[in-house]
Formats: structure tokens, sequence, C-alpha cells
């Protein structure tokens, strides 16, 4: 039986894991390499990089940092953020990353989703959206709309369809990362997660807003939601408590969710 | 020496690193003359069985391939390096190498989500080298669309539950064939490398 996934996420700055509130104040944690190891040897199922930027030109993608970790780091590995390119899909993956995240870029260039799968395969391309609670409206049916930029510009885009949209493009997962639960520790949106899930073939991450392993449970009740994106809860020194992969596999197990073994 | 085919649509440079882990000598061939002089292989493979197919004809791969497994050298072969071993793939219809007898067929997208991502448990259902040191069954990462049906049933070495039984491993001899993905499967994946060293070795 497929078990569900942990998907520890961390943003990267100049080669070292940083935690923003509310997208500033970056503290940094550690340097991304060690930590991808240290989470490596805790039996994560799979991480994921974003915003992996070189300190020379911010718009650079830090190849260095994606070949040193797929160096020592033996679980599916993502890198998301400043790809805009077919150029820069191939440079990741061919620095050992399995697959790229794309968000933004997407929105502007949907024809980027449908390029990298013909050309890697679509297990290779991630389809990542930032959506919003609005309302339902005509426009936005499902009532959630999806932003770019870092939470900064509205599209217009409707959530389920942008998500729709995305998976016959050719995307081969789907992160849904609420903007409203992100950094509350509260707990993922259950609602827009499970409405794509429900709508969607291919499987459906759920991000933002863990803070403790019962809110990853409550994702997991969802059928079709695969896999979870966890970040603060493991290593931010801005929660009430961070939680080891262990405790957390250990807690989901005890609920009778099916798990790698820790 | 164990020769890891780098070819475009492959991921090469993953299976590298986690051979590099394992402490195997290797070398990275990407000719036909180089591959003859292995003496075991590892075919890599991520994407479509066509993208692969026609990768490894641009290559001139495909018969020195051939002879390798035919004279029963040691082999692995990883995902779709695993199911192009086999005759025909459902995926585009691609005519594959056709070493071993059966088919690659998709996953019902009416009962499960397509492709599966994940770790999912390989059950051992015969004995082989490539199990040494490891469990009855473990868990390992998979990411496909489609799926390997053997036309002869002892060729199974693994099965694995996606909506139904299907067979995640075979081998013929030294010719082994994964659907998971070893380089992404964590100590488990490592130690099913390092196996296929010890049996290429032995083979010296």
């Amino acid at each position: 039986m497929l078990t569900k996934r942990l998907i520890a996420c961390f943003d990267i700055r100049n080669g070292m894991v940083t935690k923003a509130h509310k997208f500033q104040d970056n503290i940094d944690i550690a340097k991304a390499t060690d930590m991808a190891e240290k989470m490596y040897q805790d039996k994560i199922d799979e991480i994921i990089f974003f915003d992996i930027t070189a300190s020379s030109d911010r718009r650079k993608i830090d190849i260095d940092t994606v070949r040193a970790v797929a160096e020592k780091v033996f679980v599916p590995f993502t890198v998301g953020g400043g790809i805009k390119t077919l150029e820069d899909m191939t440079e990741v993956l061919k620095a050992g990353a399995e697959k790229i995240s794309i968000d933004s870029m997407a929105v502007r260039n949907p024809d980027l989703i449908r390029q990298g799968a013909e050309a890697f395969g679509r297990q290779c391309v991630v389809l990542s959206m930032q959506v919003q609670k609005v309302g339902k409206s005509e426009k936005i049916p499902s009532g959630y709309e999806i932003f770019i930029d870092g939470a900064r510009t509205a599209t217009g885009l409707d959530a389920l369809d942008w998500a729709k949209r995305g998976e016959g493009l050719g995307a081969g997962e789907i992160c849904v990362n609420s903007i409203d639960c992100d950094g509350t520790h509260d707990g993922y949106d259950l609602e827009i997660t499970g409405l794509i899930a429900e709508n969607v073939n291919v499987p459906v991450i759920a991000s933002g807003g863990a803070g403790v392993p019962a809110h990853i449970a409550d994702a997991f009740g969802i059928p079709g939601v695969s896999a979870a994106i966890i970040s603060s809860m493991l290593y931010s020194p801005r929660i009430a408590r961070n939680y080891s992969v262990k405790e957390i596999k250990e807690e989901l197990i005890g609920l009778g969710i099916a798990m790698r073994p820790y | 020496m164990i020769g890891v085919i780098d070819y475009k649509a492959g991921n090469a440079p993953s299976v590298a690193n986690a051979l590099r882990r394992v402490g195997a000598s290797f070398r990275m061939v990407s000719s036909p003359g180089e591959l003859e002089e292995m003496t075991g292989l590892i075919l890599p493979g991520v994407g479509s069985a066509q993208a692969t197919m026609d990768s490894l004809e641009e290559l001139d791969l495909i018969g020195a391939i051939k002879r390798h497994v035919v004279s029963d050298r040691p082999y692995l072969g990883i995902c779709i390096g695993f199911q192009i071993l086999f005759e025909r793939s459902q995926e585009g219809h691609v005519p594959c190498l056709d070493l071993l007898p059966g088919h690659v067929k998709k996953f019902d997208p009416e009962s499960v989500r397509v492709p599966q991502i994940g770790w999912n448990r390989v059950a051992f259902v015969r004995e082989d080298p490539i199990w040494a040191n490891l469990p009855a069954a473990d868990y390992f990462y998979f990411v496909n669309s489609y799926y390997v049906e053997p036309d002869a049933p002892d060729l199974a070495l693994g099965r694995t539950e996606y909506g139904h039984r299907f067979c995640s491993m075979a081998s013929r001899g030294k010719v082994y064939g994964t659907q998971f993905h070893l380089e992404k499967s964590a100590e488990a994946g490592l130690q099913v490398l390092r196996n296929f060293i010890s049996i290429s070795e032995g083979d010296n």
C-alpha cells in the first residue's frame, strides 16, 4: 500500500536555511546541506527547497547547493523558485534534483508546465499554487483565488480551475499552499485542498499551516491528499515547539495512517 | 567494472551519487564500445519509454545492451530501464528491447491516482542475492504511471500493491529490474545497489 509522504520544506538564501515571518525578518537556521542531511538521517520521505538563490545574483538558482544536497540525500528532492525556463529546469535536474516546482512562472507562462512534462516526464513537474480564500463569485466559483509573487499579486484565476488546467498541461503533482494558513501553525486549509484533491487525478500535496502532528493527520484524512509539507514545526524558533520526524511519524502511525516506518 | 549508461533522457547523475555513497567503482558509459568493456551495466530511467528508447537509439546503444543481457552479464534496469527490458509498452505503443517476455501497462486512473508517487512496500517473493541484508519486505520510492506484467510468472522477484498487486521487481539470471528508484529509496535502495555490485564483482 502506498504510504503518505512527509515532505520537509526549506527556504534557502545564500546556501542557508532561513525562516521568515510574514515575508521578512529572515533568520538563518543552518547550512542547507547540513539540514538536508540531518532530515535524511531522520528518515524524512522527501525534501523541497524553495527560493534557492545565489548571493551574487538574486535571480540565479544556486546550483552548487542543489548539487551538494543531491550528493548527500537519497530521497526525492524538489527545487522551486527562480525557475523560469526549460533550460533552468534542465540545469536543476542534471544537478541531481528529481523534480522542479513551478508557481508564479507557471501562471505567467502556463506552457512551461507542458514543456517540462514533455521534456522530462510529468513526474518531474510539481505545480505549486498560492491560494487565498476570497469568497465565491461568478469569476471565482471555488471561492479561492490564485496569487503569485509571494502572495502579493492577485491573478483573477480560480484555484480549482487552475489546478485542473495545470493537470491538463502535464503537472505530475499539485501542491496547494494556503496563504491564509501559512505561518499560523493552526492547520492546513482542508477545504480547498480537499476540493482540488477530489477534482484532479494526480497526487495532491497539502501545504501551509502545520503546527502539530494532528494537523497532518487531518490532511491525510482527506482521500487524495498524498503528501504534506512541513516546515516550522521541524525547525522554526518561532513556534511553540519543534517536532522530530520520528515523533511526527510515530503519532501518525499510531493514528492508523500508512507511513514509511521510522 | 560497472557502467552506468548516461543518456539524455536518464538521471545518471543521481544514480552516480548513490553509487559513490556505497563506495562502488563505476564509469559513466554512453557508447557501444564503452558498454562492451563493462562487467555490469546499470540503466537508470525517468520519464517516458519513448524518450528512453529514442535516446538509446540515438547513441546506438540498443545492440550493445541486448548483447550484454543475452549473455547473462549483470544488468540492473531502474524504472524505465526496467520496463524497456520487456516486449512492448502500452505507453505510446512503443516497441522495447524484447529481452524478457511481458508487457508494460498503465495503471487504471479509475481506480488509483496516476502517477503513483511515493514510498510503497515491496514484498520479496523468492530468494535472491539481490536481497542480501534486507528484511522480507521493505519500503522503496516509486514514481510510475506504468507497470510491468511479465508473461512468465517466475520472473517476478518483488510484488507491490497499488490498486492491485503488480510486479515491482523481476529478474532472470543476473538480469535485474526494479520499478522503484533505488537511488532515491534511502538506505534500502543503497543496500540493493551494494548487493548488485557484489553480484557483478563475483562475475569478474
